[in-house]
């Protein structure tokens, strides 16, 4: 029952996304010209092209590079400063209308600023993704620790338990959830970073390659650099995703369980 | 009927030592909900004696959660004052051991890693851990099941996977809020026998919260009576029976037949009073 709704939508998947793409081809020149729209199979030529002589590989791997550096750059310092934060109440009231002044600017207004700041190697564009993904897991993990409940912090300090077995035992266990929806809300974001900034200046990079493509009116390359891109989102959404599974087991037995009430 | 409070001191088991171990002197607890006070208990002088176990019974809001929490340091008494040993509670009284209300198992954690809490706060080595959680998820009928979480068993298990949790710390007074509610008859009156026995053993003091009479007389050495809200002491019943009796064949015995029929009967006012 279970396998065969989902080899099913599966199927559909599939009729769907050809439904789109022949449209997509068929409606090149006709209802639109081949100029603005492309069409899928000049871009599947033109991807393969990439593949091969490894130009999608090279521009590719400094993308991933700038994301996952600043990815986890900013994800770390957010978790620690989060943590930090969220038990030291007097701190945190001190900073909060500040923090969220802050967090309210758009982060990619930064970019010219780290330009000046950093020039236009790689290290700016690590720096901005760090700085965009930093809020949203700071954030996060912010009000997860608040939220942790304090009757289970209770029950273990009837236990004896001190400062360090209370942060371990349930703080941080309980955060978790928390932490890993800024992490997973910061993947996206954290390829924005990542483009913004090598549209903004560089000679290297996805973000070039589209920059480069749309410079010479080339909207079959544009289309590729893009399909590249979402490549490589979907893959950095699966890796956060496997690793969330890893890391809270008891979700994954709570979404696979039968629901009973 | 009100008023006959806990006076006497009569050592029943003949025992010299009459300073209790947890003594409420005229104890009242009011909560603020939105601005408004709402007086939970009051006026409660009791005192626990050391190795007995007390049961608690009572409408149900009359407050005797709040006093196990209390008694426990959660919470401060609005008046009077909670002494241990001869000293006021502090905020967490490490020397008491809490089964509370519902169970607050970390969902985090599965059974085996939720029992052994207390016993890597203690610091043991990971060895000795595992070896104690398996037998104590014997003893409260888990074996089997330490790798569910706890959101896959069902009311009565996530029960005995506490149960399990407070045994495993080995504190001297264990307070108890209904622990055996969500139990099958069967497996409740092993549970109150595993209970006595332990307590008999290890001299253990007990405060249990409980709404079933029977169980109230059966694992009791004396039993509380409250009023309805604001909770006050309606009356301490001593239980005459032995503290080595049979609880499997207490069904049978005169005096727990009578000692049932009058908590019955001094509870049965208040029933018709709700009407
Ligand atoms: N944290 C709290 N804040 C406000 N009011 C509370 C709080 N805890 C308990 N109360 C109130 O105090 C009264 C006594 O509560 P308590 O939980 O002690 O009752 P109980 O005797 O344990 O009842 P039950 O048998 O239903 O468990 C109730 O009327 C309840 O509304
Ligand atoms: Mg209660």
């Amino acid at each position: 029952m279970e396998e065969l709704s989902r080899t099913r939508v599966w199927v559909l998947r599939g009729l769907f996304l050809a439904f789109v793409l022949i449209s997509w081809e068929l409606s090149s020149g006709r209802l639109a010209s081949e100029f603005f729209i492309s069409r899928p199979t000049a871009i599947a030529a033109m991807f393969w092209d990439w593949v091969v002589s490894g130009k999608i590989f090279y521009h590719g791997a400094i993308t991933l590079l700038e994301a996952v550096a600043g990815f986890l750059l900013g994800g770390l310092i957010g978790m620690i400063i989060g943590v930090w934060l969220g038990r030291a109440e007097l701190v945190a009231e001190v900073l909060d209308p500040f923090i969220m002044m802050f967090y309210s600017l758009p982060k990619v207004a930064l970019a010219p600023l780290f330009v000046l700041w950093f020039g236009i190697g790689i290290d700016m564009k690590i720096l901005l993704t760090a700085t965009i993904v930093f809020f949203l897991v700071f954030l996060n993990t912010y009000t997860g620790v608040r939220a942790v409940s304090r009757e289970q912090i209770a029950i273990l300090r009837l236990m004896g338990a001190n400062e360090r077995h209370v942060l371990f035992k349930v703080v941080l266990p309980s955060a978790v959830t928390w932490v890993f929806t800024g992490l997973r809300l910061s993947v996206p974001y954290a390829l924005i970073g990542a483009i913004v900034g090598e549209l903004i200046a560089s000679n290297r990079g996805l973000g070039y390659l589209l920059a480069d493509s749309a410079g010479q009116f080339d909207t079959t390359g544009v289309f590729t650099a893009l399909i590249g891109i979402m490549i490589m989102a979907f893959c950095l959404n699966a890796a956060v995703k496997l690793l969330e599974i890893k890391a809270m087991p008891w979700r994954e037995t709570n979404s696979k369980r039968e629901m009973s009430i | 009927m009100r008023g006959r409070e806990e006076d006497n001191m009569t050592d029943r088991d003949g025992s010299s030592d009459t300073t209790p171990l947890i003594e409420f002197r005229g104890v009242g607890k009011r909560f603020m909900v939105k601005g408004e006070p709402l007086q939970a208990v009051q006026d409660i002088d009791l005192k626990v004696r050391e190795g007995e176990i007390l049961t608690l019974v009572g409408p149900s809001g009359c407050g005797k959660s709040t006093l196990l929490n209390m008694a426990a340091g959660l919470f401060e008494a609005t008046a009077g004052e909670v002494i241990y040993r001869g000293a006021p509670v502090q905020p967490y009284n490490h020397a008491v051991g809490y089964m509370t209300q519902s169970d607050h198992l970390l969902p985090w954690r599965d059974v085996a890693g939720n029992i052994a809490i207390p016993l890597e706060i203690k610091g043991l080595p990971k060895g000795e851990i595992d070896a104690r959680v398996e037998t104590l998820m014997e003893t409260v009928g888990l074996s089997g099941f330490g790798r569910s979480y706890p959101n896959q068993l069902s009311g009565g298990m996530r029960k005995r996977c506490a149960l399990a949790r407070l045994l495993a710390y080995d504190p001297e007074t264990l307070l108890m809020d209904e622990p055996f509610a969500a139990l099958d008859a069967m497996l409740r009156m092993r549970m109150q026998i595993e209970i006595r026995t332990l307590c008999r053993q290890l001299g253990k003091t007990v405060m249990f919260v409980t709404h079933d009479l029977d169980e109230a007389v059966a694992i009791g050495d004396r039993c509380v009576v409250f009023t309805g809200r604001p909770g006050t002491i309606d009356r301490v019943v001593d239980v005459p029976l032995p503290p080595d009796r049979d609880i499997l064949q207490l069904r049978k015995d005169r005096a727990y037949q009578e000692i049932t029929a009058t908590l019955w009967d001094v509870l049965a006012p208040a029933v018709a009073m709700e009407e």
